[in-house]
């Protein structure tokens, strides 16, 4: 019997989509009957579902993923309160508040469909363990070769109403006075500040140019060892993210002349710094 | 014979089991009047709609209670309407800047509210940017109510009757800050002045006319003030400086955009209710419409950012003053400010 290629990519469509009970051999039995019935719905179908899954070995199925992020500042673990670290310019400083949104998760395959994680929002912060293991569920099983992130809240969210969940006003992640998301939050201590009882503090967020400080992070996945999402392997993404890149990558910041900025145009030096250095991808268990 | 009677006796019944039914609705609900958000005919569209924001009476009647409940600031002595006060158009009379706990001094004068949702941004210096983010700042800051927002949530849990008004409003007993933000602003966005004298004239309802003076100062006003006091709602939006100070010791606008342009402008305020809201402009420096009217006759400063409509101030003389100051009382809604449905009972 003769089946065209097209013809064995709308069975492959048809095999694909659970909802179609008709299996690979029924359907070579009944093909002659309802040839040209079948000819005309398939390409239908194809156009309705096979589009929107893309991948094909696994277009229905959904599984989970972990993302775990491992805080450090220049390679050592971070600590807060008690360990001093330098900055690039040798000034030494002290860590005590560390925390930032990460929000619209994007994965890609290599074939170029890209899925967007609905509602991804998350607030890592330092002293809340829990919060550094992220989970992500209802992913479309397959092998993902590219990671992409805002690193902080975008920009319809920052005007909206009232929210809830990690976007909550009670995480003390939101400016009451100029509203808006704080995407990253440093605070500490540094004997050069000239700030009172040494702080610095960096609460970085805006997104009106000219102080825009919205960023994107994104990570090539080794393409050997993608991450494998299936339904019975729930792989888990290793990122480093380094506190210290705050200060360093396009101007090294010295906290003798800035120790303070909450949005405007110090908050947006501070943004082009993390933006090259905050998260490398490290790892990936599959 | 029988069977027509049967009829009508079932029909009768009917009839009567309609009218009962209907009759232990109201008795459910004693003459509650339904919350609506009405918008006045010779109003342009609101930007705050309630769509995301279902307004219901239950709603409004937690947001309202939320907003006169002062045992929610740190010293249980202030709360949001001790500030917005419905005699003064929910602005804070005879208070220069607004007075927050242990009598600190904030540095802004409390602005009226009402027609908040035609409102894009909040604030003299418009910094928050939705109506249900704005009274995050009052809740937080050290000079109003000083205390924070999880203190406010466990509050609320753990106070009655508060858990089964959320659920009366939410269909869920949980509290969030996200609920009790949306509920006040079911509160003060239903705030609508559109009653005054000058609207039922502008919409042409019977009897209502400007006297002579009014209108004399009514076309004083086109002339000279509604290029930023825009009609109807008096205010173009627009962040400008009409010459308060050389120098502004508030920098106003710049400390949201940074821009050196923004230094020492402010947000247009309305007008209407103006008669209620003393004292004026954003520090509360002047007690009375005269002062207001006479800086602008011979008070402008030439401050770097001055509006160039105001190079030189606006000349005006005591008839056109007072002509002026008529019409501004015909901004004034009564039946708004007198509304018993906005007040604390
Ligand atoms: C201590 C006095 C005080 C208290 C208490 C207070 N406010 Fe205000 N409110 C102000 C002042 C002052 C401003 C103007 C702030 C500014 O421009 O920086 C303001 C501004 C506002 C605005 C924006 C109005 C506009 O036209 O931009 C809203 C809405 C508001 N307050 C609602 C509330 C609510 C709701 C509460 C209770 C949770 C509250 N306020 C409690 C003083 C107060
Ligand atoms: C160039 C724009 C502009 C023009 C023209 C203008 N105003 Fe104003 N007006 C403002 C601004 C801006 C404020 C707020 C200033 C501040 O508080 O720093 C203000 C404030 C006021 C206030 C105080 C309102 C309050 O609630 O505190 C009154 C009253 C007032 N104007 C009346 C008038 C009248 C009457 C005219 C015409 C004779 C006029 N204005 C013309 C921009 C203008």
């Amino acid at each position: 019997m003769l089946v065209s290629a097209k013809t064995l990519e709308i069975l492959h469509c048809i095999q694909n989509d659970s909802n179609y009970l008709i299996t690979y051999s029924s359907f070579q039995k009944k093909m002659k009957l309802h040839q040209y019935l079948l000819a005309l719905l398939c390409p239908i179908m194809l156009l309705s579902s096979c589009k929107k899954s893309g991948d094909e070995i696994t277009a229905n199925t959904k599984s989970s993923f972990t993302i775990e992020f491992e805080h450090q500042v220049n390679g050592a673990a971070l600590a807060l309160n008690i360990t001093n670290y330098k900055n690039a310019k040798g000034e030494d400083f002290k860590i005590n508040i560390f925390k930032y949104y990460v929000s619209n998760i994007k994965l890609s395959k290599a074939d170029g469909t890209t899925y967007l994680i609905p509602e991804s929002y998350f607030l890592i912060d330092e002293s809340k363990s829990p919060s550094k293991l992220v989970t992500i569920s209802d992913v479309p099983t397959g092998d993902y070769t590219r990671i992409e992130y805002t690193i902080g809240v975008d920009y319809a969210r920052n005007f909206a109403g009232a929210q809830t969940g990690v976007l909550d006003p009670i995480y003390g992640m939101f400016w009451t006075w100029n509203s808006g998301y704080i995407f990253v939050k440093l605070e500490g201590t540094s004997p050069q500040s000239t700030a009172a009882n040494n702080a610095i503090t960096f609460h970085i967020g805006g997104v009106i140019d000219p102080n825009n400080t919205l960023k994107t992070f994104s990570a090539e996945i080794n393409a050997a060892n993608p991450l494998r999402i299936r339904t019975d392997a729930k792989p888990n993404m290793h990122f480093i993210v380094n506190a210290a890149s705050l200060f360093t990558g396009v101007s090294d910041v010295s906290f003798a002349t800035l120790n303070y900025t909450m949005g405007g145009a110090n908050s947006v030096i501070v943004a082009n710094n993390y933006a090259k250095g905050l998260f490398r991808l490290d790892h990936i268990h599959n | 014979m029988w069977r027509k009677s049967i009829v009508f006796a079932m029909l009768f019944l009917s009839i009567a089991l309609m009218y009962a039914c209907s009759k232990n609705e109201d008795d459910i609900i004693p003459e509650e009047k339904k919350i609506i958000f009405s918008i006045p005919s010779n109003f342009p569209a609101p930007g705050y709609n309630f769509e995301e924001n279902q307004l219901t009476n239950a709603g409004f009647a937690l947001g309202k209670k939320i907003f006169y409940d002062a045992r929610l600031s740190a010293d249980k002595s202030i709360s949001c309407g001790s500030c917005h006060q419905q005699f003064a158009a929910f602005a804070n009379l005879d208070h220069k800047v607004s007075h927050g706990v242990d009598n600190c001094q904030g540095k802004r004068n409390a602005p009226p509210l009402f027609n908040l949702a035609w409102q894009k941004a909040f604030f003299w210096d418009g910094g928050v940017k939705n109506l249900e983010t704005s009274p995050l700042n009052a809740f937080t800051d050290a000079c109003e109510m000083k205390t924070d927002l999880e203190t406010v949530v466990s509050f609320l849990q753990n106070t009655q009757p508060y858990p089964e008004l959320f659920k009366k409003a939410f269909g869920s007993g949980d509290i969030n800050s996200q609920k009790v933000l949306k509920s006040i602003a079911q509160f003060v966005g239903v705030l609508v002045s559109g009653n005054s004298k000058y609207d039922k004239i502008m919409r042409k309802e019977k009897g209502f006319t400007f006297t002579s003076t009014e209108l004399a100062g009514y076309n004083l006003f086109k002339e000279k003030c509604s290029s930023c006091h825009a009609e109807p709602l008096f205010t173009d939006f627009s962040y400008r400086s009409n010459g308060l100070d050389l120098v502004s010791l508030d920098e106003g606008r710049s400390h949201i955009t940074g821009a050196a342009a923004d230094f020492g402008t402010f947000r247009v305020p309305t007008l209407r209710n103006i008669e209620y809201t003393s004292p004026y402009m954003h520090d509360g420096r002047f007690y009375n419409l005269d002062e207001a009217l006479e800086h602008y006759n011979s008070g402008v400063k030439n401050s770097p950012n001055l509006d160039k409509s105001l190079k030189g101030g606006i000349m005006l003389n005591d008839t056109e003053k007072d002509q002026i100051k008529s019409f501004l009382k015909t901004l004034t809604d009564n039946e708004f400010i007198k509304n018993t449905l906005y007040s604390e009972s």
